[in-house]
């Protein structure tokens, strides 16, 4: 019996975690995420994504708070809640040794499908993934790309309605992300599944995201489409390069007419756009009549990272290094926290 | 990636799967278990080559051993064959550990508890492999044996009998491996104490007959290790004939070793395996 017909696919209640010995890896969460919806949870490494993700997967119980995955409970109904999702956690826990065909087939075997359909699933998700032709090669040889995309397929074997990828795209090669990318998008909008996203990559949630969840220090500090999240912090800029090294002075008088310019010592000159970009054809106006001939005129539209930089008073790139690992998995942890 | 419009593979409702009984998942992770035994030579090399090593060293370097009083054969490579049948089960105990142990340091044992996979299963199936390399080395340590020159004097009926206790010593090692590793959940945690079970090996009647053994500490600590008892139980199938009481110890500390180790790694699977 489900615990509630929520219309929510993933609904969070204030879910704390603590670890002992240890800091709150989250630290009171709410979030709501729609069927069909890609969520990007979005944060640095040991914001508590990867904490987030466990409780979610009934692989770690929470220190309070409650959560339900596909109106299951994830405390009360922990076999349902697996029954229900897939999950590709971070690192492609794979075993060298095996093929990526026999990898599917023990998937298929645990998660009961019967046995005349488990071949048929296996070469039907190897097809999907493009992994037919390396199918019965051992994983040890796989690429880092090859094997994201078979624990991806591995995920999908017993037709999960909501699917949590923890930072699946780590360590890939730009052309395997955008690869990635692409299947998971075809996984949310042509097959309504619910996608959980945890990434440390703003392109990453940008572009696939539905909503973003950014997450820092345990606590969510921002929520919303990307799109309201870069509005919610401000108006874009233009910057303007002018062709000669003393035309910069002329610019920024001209500029001062639409905002507060900022001279950028390379002899252009930015200023915000409060009106948002339909400004734009106004100051190129002004520069023809002015007979300012410019090298370059930039759009700049805030980056989830500006919106990351407003909300926490940091950058998110390059944070990475900076940060203190999460805790590791459970099943990594030894004895520890519990 | 292909790049073509994949055909849906989602045509199952996931909740509506049945999860498979207890036999089938213990079969599944078994075979798992057996194949990643069975391609890494080096699993299956290593636990034949350095036991016999040892047997070729010890039974001709010890052969004088044999003129002392009282001693139970005039073959000391006779005596000295139930030797391997113990140090395979060490390197049994430590290949289940280690395999075990980057399962879990690799997060596979994760994307296992994330099926409907039961700790048992999980935990008797991974035995599985190990019980095959445990099968595979006591035939070639007793093959080897006979074409040395060795005569089991109970026969081929004694032979199956020695495998049996073999396997059974080599299940209880096994499981004392995965406990290890569930325990500590490294592969170094596991290999650190393959060292220590060699000592407790070689402080035994490995050597000497217990009654032959001078020293007195000596004598006392193989009289209280039961490793003693394990080798006893084999090495009566070899040179004594059926000795009830040597098999029954045998049989009798291996089955109880195997209780303890496997209840034990139970126990760590239980705690290990977290999920709500």
């Amino acid at each position: 019996m489900r615990v509630s017909n929520a219309i929510s696919a993933i609904e969070v209640e204030q879910l704390v975690r603590e670890f002992r010995k240890g800091p709150r890896a989250v630290d009171g969460i709410d979030l709501a995420v729609s069927p069909g919806e890609i969520y990007g949870f979005l944060g640095p490494n040991g914001a508590g994504k990867s904490t987030t993700v466990l409780m979610l997967t009934t692989l770690l119980p929470p220190t309070s708070g409650r959560a339900s995955v596909g109106g299951f409970d994830i405390v009360k109904q922990g076999a349902q809640v697996r029954a229900t999702i897939g999950a590709a956690l971070q690192e492609a826990a794979l075993d060298p040794i095996l093929t990526g065909r026999e990898h599917l087939l023990l998937q298929a075997t645990l998660q009961g499908i019967g046995k005349a359909e488990r071949k048929e699933r296996a070469d039907a998700l190897l097809d999907r993934v493009g992994l037919s032709l390396a199918a019965d090669r051992r994983v040890g040889g796989y690429s880092g790309g090859m094997k994201r995309r078979l624990d991806l397929a591995l995920a999908l074997v017993h037709g999960p309605r909501i699917l949590f990828l923890d930072e699946p795209t780590t360590g890939l090669d730009p052309q395997s992300r955008a690869a990635l990318w692409e299947e998971v998008a075809r996984l949310a909008h042509d097959e309504g599944m619910t996608v959980f996203l945890t990434t440390q990559y703003l392109e990453e949630a940008d572009v696939l995201a539905d909503r973003v969840g950014i997450i820092d220090h345990g606590k969510i500090v921002a929520e919303g489409t990307p799109a309201q999240l870069k509005a919610e912090i401000g108006s874009p800029s233009v910057e303007v390069s002018a062709v000669d090294a003393d035309g910069g002075e002329r610019l920024a008088e001209l500029l001062a007419g639409f905002g507060t310019p900022s001279r950028n010592g390379r002899g252009s000159v930015t200023v915000q756009l409060p009106g948002g970009e339909a400004q734009l054809a106004e100051i190129v106006r002004a520069l023809d009549h002015a007979d300012l001939r410019v090298a370059s005129l930039q759009l700049h539209q805030p980056s989830l990272d500006d919106v990351f930089l407003a909300k926490t008073g940091r950058k998110l790139e390059g944070t990475a290094d900076e940060q203190a690992d999460e805790p590791p998995a459970p099943a990594a942890r030894g004895r520890r926290g519990r | 990636m292909s790049r073509r419009r994949p055909r849906p593979v989602v045509v199952v409702d996931a909740e509506s799967t049945n999860p498979p009984g207890l036999l089938e998942q213990i079969a599944a992770v078994g075979r798992r278990s057996v194949t990643r035994t069975l391609r890494q030579r080096a699993l299956l090399v290593f636990p034949l080559v350095f036991p016999l090593i040892l047997f070729a060293i010890n039974g001709s370097s010890l052969s004088a051993a044999t003129k002392i009083p009282g001693f139970p054969t005039n073959s000391y490579r006779a005596f000295a064959l139930a030797l391997p049948f113990i140090q395979g089960s060490l390197f049994v105990a430590v290949t289940t550990g280690t395999d075990l142990a980057r399962d879990i340091e690799t997060g596979f044992f994760n994307r296992l508890a994330l099926t409907p996979l039961q700790g048992p299963a999980l935990l008797l199936g991974q035995l599985g492999g190990s019980l095959v390399l445990a099968c595979i080395q006591a035939v070639v340590y007793l093959l080897v044996g006979l074409a040395t020159g060795v005569v089991i004097v109970t026969g081929v009926g004694g032979a199956f009998v020695l495998l049996a206790l073999a396997i059974l010593i080599a299940f209880a090692f096994g499981s004392l491996g995965a406990l290890l590793a569930l325990r500590f959940g490294t592969g170094e945690a596991v290999q650190g104490i393959f060292p220590l079970l060699f000592v407790t090996v070689f402080l035994s009647s490995s050597s000497l007959p217990r009654n032959l053994i001078k020293v007195t500490w000596f004598r006392d600590v193989a009289t209280y290790n039961p490793v003693s008892y394990l080798i006893e139980g084999i090495r009566s199938l070899i040179i004594t004939g059926w000795d009830g009481q040597a098999l029954a110890l045998g049989f009798g500390f291996a089955v109880l070793l195997l209780v303890i180790t496997l209840g034990l790694a139970s126990a760590a699977m239980r705690t290990r395996l977290v999920r709500t």
